[in-house]
């Protein structure tokens, strides 16, 4: 029998991949676990600039990296996931695009020009994962409603660009200042849809890693990936990240828009997370914040045949909301035994983590091999969901399996 | 769909697979009135990707929220029309 994994799997190497042919499997581990209307939905896709990606919406365009690019530390600019809430999506020349700080907590209101914000202040450049905050939504148990992501709304990149807090200080930030408002130049296709504004706090918008970025590993933003400069908001899931920025506001008082409220919330209290978003917190939930520490098997692909008494490489990344990865442990035998697994360079505590581990199978037969990432505040992954009605925050012990003969 | 993507793949000149023009939508009464309203703000493949796992309670909750949240101009008319098509073809 022709099983959907097989339907799906296409032979791309050279197009997809430098470094030689494989197989590009897009209905991976638990890809099987995806509602069947997103997997026949779904194909291999491009948007200008972009390898093939797995295709999720059109318009807005939404599209996942496949999870064989994962396998480098930094995620290539032009595999990296698209992610769009509204279709209205301008092209923008940089030499026109302006970029305004003002609002009510500021002094002395400003605007920006793209060669300012490249000459005018001191740039940095910080390692950090982009995670969308429904990556794998679509492994949700039930199914809940929005795009339907398996393990690829995510990416690990080095951006480059100027401190937040320092056009906030050359701006004159007020004492009272409660969040930063965001704004990008993308917008919604009916004037009655709410524009995708965000608010962070102002303590993490002084965050010394925060940062307005108008580079990503060494080029200028692609622009599917926000163009001329985004908001990068290290630690935080990519909901804050504001592509195509365009203004930035200082308010005393919490900032009041759908996307905030009733969008990208998580119940109180079940996830454990140390940030707080305080001005925005109602008694029942609460904006999603950092990432939940979390690891990906990217090698070897689910249901991979290997030779019995033959070493076999079992490899991946772990990232979290910035404390650290202390350890990523892989189990052969579905949870029994774990053994600490080789972690790689360290880019950064906002960068994610490459770790491998390699064993022999001894016995022949399919096994399940996990994999478990701890972070430096001591959280660790869950075996179960913790099923909130967005599909946030699932860092659900991944299984990969493998067949010994 | 096997042929196209391994058209598409081996030629790399091409710039994108297809296009939203090319998703289709079960043949059923309420489909042209579905494609008409929905596809105002985003491509149809949204609604095969959501599937099948809303039942029709589900799929009115997601039609009333792009009305009332969204600002969709649905007729109030065609819209347990739309939960009728969306609930028959895409539910569970």
């Amino acid at each position: 029998m022709k099983t959907r994994r097989d339907f799906l799997k296409v032979s791309a190497g050279g197009l997809l991949l430098a470094g030689g042919a494989r197989w590009v499997e897009f209905a991976i581990a638990a890809n099987d676990s995806l509602p069947s209307g997103t997997i026949e939905s779904a194909q291999l896709g491009s948007l200008p600039g972009k390898l093939p990606l797995i295709k999720k919406s059109f318009r807005p365009p939404n599209f996942e990296t496949p999870v064989a690019y994962f396998n480098e530390a930094f995620t290539p600019n032009n595999a990296f996931f698209v992610r769009y809430h509204l279709a209205d999506i301008p092209q923008i020349d940089a030499a026109q695009w302006k970029l305004a700080i003002a609002g009510e907590s500021l002094d002395k209101p400003l605007e920006l020009t793209y060669e300012n914000l490249m000459r005018d202040f001191e740039t940095v450049e910080v390692a950090a994962v982009c995670m969308c905050s429904g990556n794998r939504r679509g492994l949700s148990q039930p199914h809940v409603p929005g795009v339907q992501w398996g393990h690829g709304a995510i990416g690990n990149a080095k951006w480059r660009g100027v401190r937040l807090r320092d056009l906030l200080n050359k701006a004159g930030l007020k004492k009272d200042a409660v969040e930063i408002v965001l704004g990008g130049a993308d917008g919604p296709v009916l004037d009655k849809t709410p524009d995708f504004v965000k608010s962070i706090p102002a303590w993490k918008a002084m965050d010394e890693n925060t940062l307005v970025a108008f580079a990503m590993n060494g080029e200028k933003l692609p622009h599917w990936n926000g163009f001329p400069a985004r908001i990068v908001v290290p630690g935080w899931t990519a909901t804050y990240w504001m592509k195509h920025v365009t203004s930035i506001s200082a308010i005393s008082q919490p900032f009041k828009g759908f996307w905030m409220n009733p969008a990208y919330r998580i119940p109180k209290g079940k996830f454990p997370v140390i940030d707080r978003f305080i001005s925005q917190e109602t008694d029942a939930n609460t904006p999603i914040t950092e990432m939940v520490v979390n690891s990906l098997i990217t090698s070897p692909d689910n249901g991979k045949r290997v030779r019995q008494g033959e070493a076999v490489t079992v490899a991946g990344v772990a990232w979290d909301g910035g404390y650290g990865i202390a350890t990523v442990e892989v189990s052969e035998d579905e949870g029994k035994i774990w053994q600490t697994a080789q972690l790689g360079a360290d880019l950064g505590r906002y960068s994610w983590r490459q770790w491998s581990h390699r064993f022999t199978p001894a016995r022949p037969g399919r096994r399940a091999v996990l994999a478990r990432a701890t972070n430096r505040a001591g959280a660790t992954q869950t075996f179960e969901l913790i099923f909130n009605p967005a599909g946030y925050h699932n860092n659900v012990v991944q299984r990969v399996e493998i067949e010994a003969s | 769909m096997r042929t196209l993507l391994v058209f598409a793949l081996l030629s790399s000149t091409l710039p994108a697979l297809a296009g939203e023009g090319d998703v289709r939508l079960k043949d059923a009464p309420g489909r042209e009135l579905v494609a008409a309203n929905c596809s105002m703000c985003h491509s149809l493949d949204y609604i095969q990707m959501n599937s099948p796992f809303l039942d029709h309670k589900g799929w009115e909750a997601s039609v009333n929220k792009m009305i009332k949240a969204m600002g969709a101009p649905v007729a109030e008319a065609d819209v347990p029309k739309i939960v009728e098509y969306l609930a028959s073809q895409y539910g569970k």
